[in-house]
């Protein structure tokens, strides 16, 4: 049986041109609008979790002064602030936006191989993140028990939304999950069965190659969280007692017996920690080629850090119970996940120098996404650093459910994503609109976002060691917390709303660029990768007009001795290298000046 | 590298093979991309029952009632005989790794081409599966109508028996039942001809799925009802 791979096809003809209003932007099946669907859902939903932060900031900053929220709704915004930012917005944004814009524009495809199932996915996505919002406004609110949903507590009076508000929560991520099925599915067979002619594994940007282990990531984590969300949803409404206990509420027995709390944990941490790494490894791709081409030199390492992706994804998921560490589980647990979770540190620390020596003896032009990509190292280090910290079991309990745990994954996967999404949106928005963005405007978004981070973090470190609990509506009269703390949480609450009201600058630069912003030009940046290679700018359905490209090279081809330009793209043959003759007489890469 | 070299001549056996094709360009496996994709979701659906069956495990060992004899409940008597252990289930089992046998038969007929044929076994294949979710409605009905088994509890022992099993069953049948639905799409499809041009790997594929629906059903077979 003779099967022609898809390269090999005249897809062309088989694409599904759309021929209504309808069909091209609402319910459409190219990749790029299906793409910009999803980041502008997933920004949109960001938007309410950034304000729902600014609101608890308010009320931690000044007590006594503002009285917006009451501590049942402080509850349930951490809860949303933390479950939308996590599951709504990075996920999908990172994998439904860039996922479905970069993926089939790098490895040459037209599309992704199944372009209608890619449309479900985006409006399933919707469906998800309406159902979410709608518990706004249902009785009692939305969830008020954590982004972590533990039961009993998540379903018992006392906390609020424990009646319609997790139901709908519930539902909602059991919605997300099939919306994310049915795009990872996409996303991954198009990286294994839709390459172009001559685009190897190991010719792939890094990119596509953090989509794609954090895509599979996802494809088996996200199993684990859809399973513990129907067996609590059985639980909340069917009455059994899969993760209830004999327990009562407000003096009375309730009607449970003999399930496990437990277990619901460990389903939950073995898809939420995966999930840490399904945000974290499509930021790796996107930095690592944002800083390879505002560095004009090759990713450093290109095969480490392609081995390291693979070994972050697998040893994630033996790392899951590092979050459990004061559940009551058997110590020897606590030994075991504490090793792995330190040797992960290893792949990740690799990736960090190489990014670092990437940098190293470049040509750097300190473009705004440049700075975000720098910016991300710097708080990446961070937090992972302070990883460290918490990985170990007899350091995590004192620190654990303090600020230092929050200062901690903000600055590891709140933040340092960010700043990448930050980075990867500029320095793709000229390919996906046409037109340039403001620098300057964008260098000061950069500056009050990043100053900003570390004016809201680093003190929240402090307070975790002076003990200041999380998920404190107010801190109070507490005698082993000095007064002096509430002035942190002032400062921090001044910090935040600056920040967070920056942000303007970010939409007001996108938004006015587009129409007024000077034309791009098809490569901007001069880079090699294939995505800025298309025909047209933006690129049209299908991509690549008339012929699928070929590619002859790695996507880092950047400042190649004897080359015309400091640069070749991954679709120009090699009859058009430099000699090998020419590469040694190059006079900017002799061998005493690598060797200083 | 010339382009020439990297256009990989047919699949190749062992460590070798598998080397080949992850470092070839184009495509990774050999397949058209529908089956690929087949691949990797029964992979990812491999998770859904492997933590259903792990939670079942778990809270099989943690309930504070005793869990009670599946021979017992599972037990029906033919023709006014002495209750028989498991029997329905077993005619179950068998009618579904039937079905997949008649399954196979259509893969190999719609690669031959012989429309007519592939189109009734894959009938047949969907008839045994509509057996096997009727029986298991005939099972249901008996376990809540005649033991009083609930979801939230039962007369025989830990509520979790009930919870788990309507739980795992309830999905597995829902499986097959989408699995009814989509051969019958598919058979429809090859009546008509649309694959003529296409090629017939769709019945592996819909196959692939119709398998894994079958293999599953040998662990919750081995995991709920024997152990």
């Amino acid at each position: 049986m003779a099967y022609v791979p898809l390269a090999d096809q005249d897809s062309e003809q088989e694409l599904h041109h759309p021929k209504s209003w309808v069909t091209e932007w609402v319910f459409s099946q190219d990749h790029k609008v299906i793409a910009i669907q999803y980041g502008g859902i997933a920004i949109a939903v960001g938007i309410v979790a950034l304000v729902l932060s600014l609101l608890m900031r308010m009320q931690l900053g000044f007590p006594d002064t503002f009285d917006l929220i009451d501590p049942s709704q402080y509850y349930q915004s951490v809860t949303m602030h933390g479950m939308i930012m996590v599951v709504y917005m990075l996920t999908a944004l990172l994998l439904g936006g860039f996922g479905n814009y970069m993926i089939p524009l790098m490895v040459g495809a037209r599309d992704m191989v199944f372009p209608f199932l890619n449309m479900l996915s985006v409006w399933t996505y919707f469906l998800s993140v309406l159902i979410l919002l709608a518990s706004f406004f249902v009785t009692g609110g939305p969830t008020g028990a954590g982004w972590t949903i533990y039961p009993p507590q998540a379903t018992m009076a006392g906390t609020p939304g424990h009646d319609m508000g997790i139901v709908l929560m519930l539902a909602s991520l059991a919605v997300f999950i099939v919306a994310f099925t049915m795009g990872g599915l996409n996303y991954v067979t198009t990286i294994l069965q839709y390459r172009c002619r001559g685009l190897t594994m190991m010719r792939l940007p890094l990119t596509v190659w953090g989509l794609f282990i954090a895509t599979i990531l996802g494809l088996f984590a996200f199993p684990a969280l859809l399973v513990s969300a129907v067996m609590m949803l059985f639980d909340t409404l069917a009455g059994t007692s899969f993760f209830m206990p004999a327990v009562i509420e407000a003096g009375t027995p309730l009607d449970y017996n003999g399930g496990s709390p437990i277990l619901f944990q460990h389903l939950f941490w073995f898809f939420g920690h995966p999930e840490v790494y399904i945000v974290a490894l499509p930021a790796f791709g996107l930095v690592s080629d944002v800083l390879s081409t505002h560095a004009r030199k090759n990713i450093f390492g290109y095969r480490m850090m392609v081995w390291a992706l693979i070994a972050i994804g697998g040893l994630s998921f033996i790392v899951w119970a590092h979050h459990m560490y004061v559940s009551g589980m058997h110590p020897y647990f606590g030994f075991f996940f504490a090793t792995t979770t330190l040797i992960i540190a290893v792949p990740t620390a690799l990736k960090v120098y190489n990014w670092v020596l990437t940098l190293w003896e470049g040509d750097i032009r300190l473009n705004a996404p440049m700075y975000f990509a720098i910016g991300f190292i710097f708080t990446f280090i961070h937090g992972g650093l302070t990883g460290l910290f918490l990985g170990n079991v007899v350091i995590d309990l004192p620190l654990s459910d303090t600020y230092f745990v929050v200062a901690h994954f903000h600055m590891v996967m709140g933040v340092s994503p960010v700043l990448v999404l930050f980075a990867a949106l500029y320095h793709w928005y000229p390919k996906v609109t046409g037109r340039m963005f403001n620098e300057p405007m964008a260098k000061a978004h950069f500056w009050i976002t990043f100053l900003g981070t570390y004016a809201i973090y680093l003190p929240m470190h402090y307070l975790g060691f002076l003990g200041v609990p999380r998920r404190y509506y107010a801190l109070g009269e507490t005698d082993f917390i000095p007064e002096s703390a509430q002035d942190l949480n002032a400062a921090i609450t001044i910090a935040a709303l600056i920040v967070g009201v920056a942000q303007i600058l970010f939409f007001i630069n996108i938004f006015w660029s587009l129409r007024y912003g000077k034309k791009a030009g098809p490569n901007p940046w001069g880079s090699a990768s294939l995505e800025w290679q298309t025909p047209d700018t933006p690129p049209v359905h299908g991509n690549w007009g008339a012929e699928l490209p070929t590619v002859y090279r790695w996507a880092y081809d950047y400042s190649v001795p004897g080359a015309h330009q400091d640069f070749i793209p991954q679709n120009v043959p090699e009859n058009e290298e430099p000699t090998a003759d020419e590469q040694h007489f190059d006079p900017d890469h002799d061998q005493s000046k690598a060797n200083l | 590298m010339s382009e020439a070299a990297l256009t990989q001549a047919g699949p190749q056996e062992g460590m070798d093979g598998l080397v080949d094709d992850w470092s070839s360009d184009k495509q990774t496996y050999h397949v058209p991309w529908g089956k690929a994709m087949m691949w990797i979701f029964l992979v990812s659906d491999t998770f859904i029952f492997t933590c259903f069956l792990t939670a079942y495990l778990h809270v099989r060992l943690t309930t504070t009632e005793p869990w009670p004899v599946q021979g017992a409940i599972f037990a029906l008597s033919l023709f006014g005989s002495d209750p028989i252990p498991l029997i329905l289930i077993a005619l179950m089992t068998f009618i579904l790794i039937t079905s997949s046998g008649t399954m196979a038969l259509a893969v190999n007929m719609g690669y031959r081409k012989d429309k007519e044929k592939a189109f009734w076994l894959i009938c047949a294949t969907a008839f045994f599966g509509l057996c096997f979710v009727g029986m298991q409605m005939f099972e249901w009905s008996k376990l809540i109508l005649d033991e009083g088994i609930r979801p939230w509890e039962n007369p025989f022992g830990a509520a979790q028996f009930g919870s788990i099993f309507f739980m795992i069953t309830g999905f597995h049948g829902l499986h097959v039942s989408g699995g009814v639905i989509y051969l019958m799409w598919v058979a429809l499809r090859v009546r008509r001809g649309h694959y003529d041009d296409k090629g017939y790997e769709i019945i592996e594929i819909v196959g692939l799925y119709w398998h894994f629906v079958d293999l599953v059903w040998v662990f919750i077979f081995a995991f709920f009802y024997l152990l």
